[in-house]
């Protein structure tokens, strides 16, 4: 390959326009060859940056496919006002899909730990069915978590929206196969590649605003198993919890009842670069009860047709 | 900082696994959650040591089988540079996943074990590097614990592989002895080979030079996606963008291009992004080109200059890689084909031969590719493709082949 001039000195793309440029490819592709795509929004930071992203692969025009959320009905308010505004904003189409509705019509039954999470995922197929969504894109990294860093950045979802990790497509290049049959989708990750840091470089560099609750601030929390966890209107302290004040933030937001805090003084954005840069601790580690339930719980979620 | 993707590659057990683990844990990469995770797993499972492949090795049945089943991604950064690791599986029935890491890599670090040598599987994968024209490789040869860190050992593989290199298209080798289980020349040199003077494997990552592999000569923009705003603003009314990322080359407003494949020429009228318009565009960027003339152009068209064209045609010529288990490629069969942006119907016209990978030799009389089979192939397309050899570019060089029926990706194939 010396055959080539090395100009590359004069034509560098730094790492943030490179991971921006494959995730705005791959948005393009998935509008150009898929029917029915949506954006699962939930108001969390990686989400917040997919739309982002969105915005610039299609400028000057609007998005042309509508956001999806599966509301547990487990929010942290300041995020379901900013999902609303930031949807208002961009004048997209929010569809919302209610787990709260989902256990009242039967569809799914409420856990006795009170974790909606993994309820969420028969609520997420019915609306895919309903919608008839053929590509749903998803705000997920690989460096999250061990099952995702096995998954392509477009993954197949049969039509029980399962994901097959023994039996994935082969995706070579950027030369992605969209091709679905009828009843089947994908599940598409434009941020594959981008690392926690990376998001919040991004963030940092384009100004790009979030909820407060990704910054220090005082809550009023329980500890349960060394997690910290909000006392929330639909999640009281339990018998023998002490409540306590304590200065935290976000560095994922989920479903409330499985997302914990950590303990942090970052109030800018810089701050939390720092904080990030220097963590010993993964940020799902850190924060997600939903993965200490077993050691393969996001493949299994997975294999059940979860995000 | 520049970016290194690099991909592992070698037989089943030789260590690649193993590797990744070691090169994350001595570079610190490694977060303490996970960490105890693999202590826990390790433990449980009665392992005498903590088995570091399980950093990349995260599925069920991965970890049931102690195999490698499909790539992992991790990521991670030294002061010099930044890493995006594609952690593939050695075995036979899994080369389709260790092609699909392959295929974006930099750089092959290949696997062989001191006590085995080479064996075909290693063959077959540092045929597919060169193939995939990865531009730079090395040979990892470990488990030298296990061999008493012999060099007599490591120089009888080393000559083999060099042998079987010379007949390939490797344009850079680099060969160092390591011991992945024990961290031996990983990230600091081993004390236990003071034959080898070179320098550790992550020494070597930081290192290699991966400025000029880029194309940045040959001018061509796949248009991905017409963006005409349905918009009454004033300034959007009339908008029609050609969006997509370069290819290769650099494009710049005012240059003349010629649209493929009508033939018809224009200029850049403008490079818009988001952020505004730019002066230049070069790969890997994401932009949307307009033109000065109204001319028909959709999905799938290309944007070249006058004077440096690719090959427009329905026949090509490609080496092809089988990725399907179920139906075996045979001629007269028909599939659609993925080229850049661009999708057709194609009939297999020809099989000239099906590649031997451990003599390399052709075997001219053979009727069909199976599973992991490589032969070199002709196809008739129904509209022509935009393409130049892969050797020269890779973004223009390259398609995949989808089954009709399952819409299975069941080939890889390099334009030659
Ligand atoms: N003694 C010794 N054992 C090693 C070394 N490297 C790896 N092993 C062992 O070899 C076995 C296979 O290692 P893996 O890292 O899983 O091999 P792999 O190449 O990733 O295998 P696949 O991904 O399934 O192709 C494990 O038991 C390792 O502990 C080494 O340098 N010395
Ligand atoms: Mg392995």
């Amino acid at each position: 390959m010396t055959e080539f001039p090395t100009q590359s000195v004069g034509y560098a793309v730094s790492h943030l326009d490179a991971l921006e440029a494959e995730a705005i490819f791959v948005f393009r592709e998935v509008v150009a060859e898929c029917e029915r795509p949506v954006l699962l929004f939930s108001g969390g930071k990686d989400s917040i940056v997919l739309l982002h992203l969105a915005q610039k692969a299609f400028w000057p025009g609007r998005i042309p496919f509508p956001l999806l959320h599966v509301d547990t009905g487990h929010n942290f308010e300041e995020v379901l006002a900013f999902r609303d505004r930031r949807a208002a904003e961009l004048e997209a189409q929010l569809l919302v899909a209610s787990v709260q509705e989902g256990i009242d019509s039967g569809l799914v039954a409420e856990p006795p730990s009170g974790m909606r999470n993994a309820i969420q995922t028969p609520v997420l197929l019915e609306a895919v069915e309903k919608y008839r969504f053929d590509a749903l894109f998803g705000g997920a990294r690989r460096d999250e978590e061990k099952a995702r860093a096995k998954e392509r950045v477009f993954s197949f979802r049969d039509e029980f929206g399962q994901w097959d990790p023994k039996n994935q497509r082969p995706e070579l290049w950027s030369l992605y196969n969209a091709r679905t049959h009828s009843g089947e989708s994908m599940r598409v990750f434009p941020l594959s590649n981008w690392t926690e840091l990376d998001v919040w470089h991004y963030i940092q560099r384009e100004n790009i605003a979030l909820p407060d609750i990704y910054f220090a601030h005082e809550r009023e929390v329980v500890d349960r198993g060394g997690m910290l966890y909000a006392v929330h209107e639909v999640l009281p302290a339990k018998p023998g919890e002490e409540p306590f004040t304590e200065l935290v933030r976000y560095r994922t937001v989920g479903d409330a009842s499985c997302t914990a805090a950590v303990r942090s003084d970052a109030r800018t954005v810089a701050e939390v670069i720092d904080e990030v840069a220097a963590t010993r601790i993964t940020e799902r580690g850190a924060t997600r009860g939903d993965d200490r339930v077993s050691e393969a719980a996001m493949e299994d979620r997975k294999r059940e047709g979860y995000f | 900082m520049d970016l290194l993707r690099f991909a592992t590659a070698g037989s089943v057990d030789d260590g690649k696994s193993t590797l990744i683990g070691r090169l994350l844990y001595d570079s610190k990469s490694i977060f303490e959650d996970q960490l105890a995770a693999v202590e826990a797993t390790s433990a449980a499972r009665g392992d005498d040591y903590t088995d570091l492949a399980l950093l990349t090795d995260g599925l069920r049945a991965e970890r049931e089988q102690g195999i490698t089943i499909d790539v992992a991604y991790r990521y991670f950064a030294t002061p010099r540079r930044k890493f995006i690791i594609a952690d593939t599986p050695g075995h036979i029935q899994y080369t389709r996943n260790m092609v699909t890491g392959a295929s974006t890599a930099d750089l092959a670090l290949i696997l062989v074990d001191a006590r085995k040598g080479l064996v075909e599987q290693s063959r077959r994968h540092a045929f597919l590097c060169s193939l995939l024209r990865v531009p730079h490789m090395v040979l990892c040869v470990n488990k030298m614990d296990l061999v008493d860190w012999s060099e007599e050992v490591f120089e009888k593989i080393s000559a083999e592989f060099r042998a079987f290199a010379a007949k390939l298209d490797v344009p850079d080798l680099a060969i160092i002895p390591i011991s992945a289980l024990k961290g031996d020349n990983i990230v600091e040199r081993s004390q236990n080979m003071p034959w080898y003077e070179g320098t550790s494997l992550l020494h070597h990552l930081e290192h290699v030079h991966i400025g000029s592999d880029r194309n940045l000569v040959d001018a061509r923009f796949p248009v991905q996606h017409v963006i005409r705003p349905q918009s009454n603003a004033d300034d959007r009314r009339d908008y029609r963008g050609y969006a997509g990322q370069v290819a290769s080359g650099v494009l710049k407003p005012g240059d003349e291009v010629m649209v493929l494949p009508s033939g018809f020429t224009s200029r850049i009228a403008g490079i818009d992004t988001a952020d505004g318009p730019v002066a230049e565009a070069y790969p890997p960027m994401s932009v949307t080109v307009r033109l000065e003339d109204e001319i028909d152009i959709s999905r799938g068209d290309m944007f070249c200059r006058p004077n440096n064209k690719p090959q427009v045609s329905q026949d090509v010529e490609a080496m092809v890689c089988w990725m399907d288990e179920s139906v075996p490629l045979t001629p007269g069969r028909k599939y659609t084909i993925k080229h850049t942006t661009r999708s057709a119907r194609a009939v297999v016209k020809n099989l000239h031969y099906r590649l031997d990978i451990n003599t390399l030799h052709r075997d001219e009389g053979a009727s069909s590719l199976g599973l992991n089979e490589i032969g070199r192939v002709r196809l008739r397309t129904t509209v022509p493709l935009l393409h130049d050899e892969y050797r020269r570019n890779r973004a223009t060089g390259g398609f995949i082949i989808i089954d009709e029926a399952t819409n299975k990706t069941a080939g890889a194939a390099i334009i030659v």
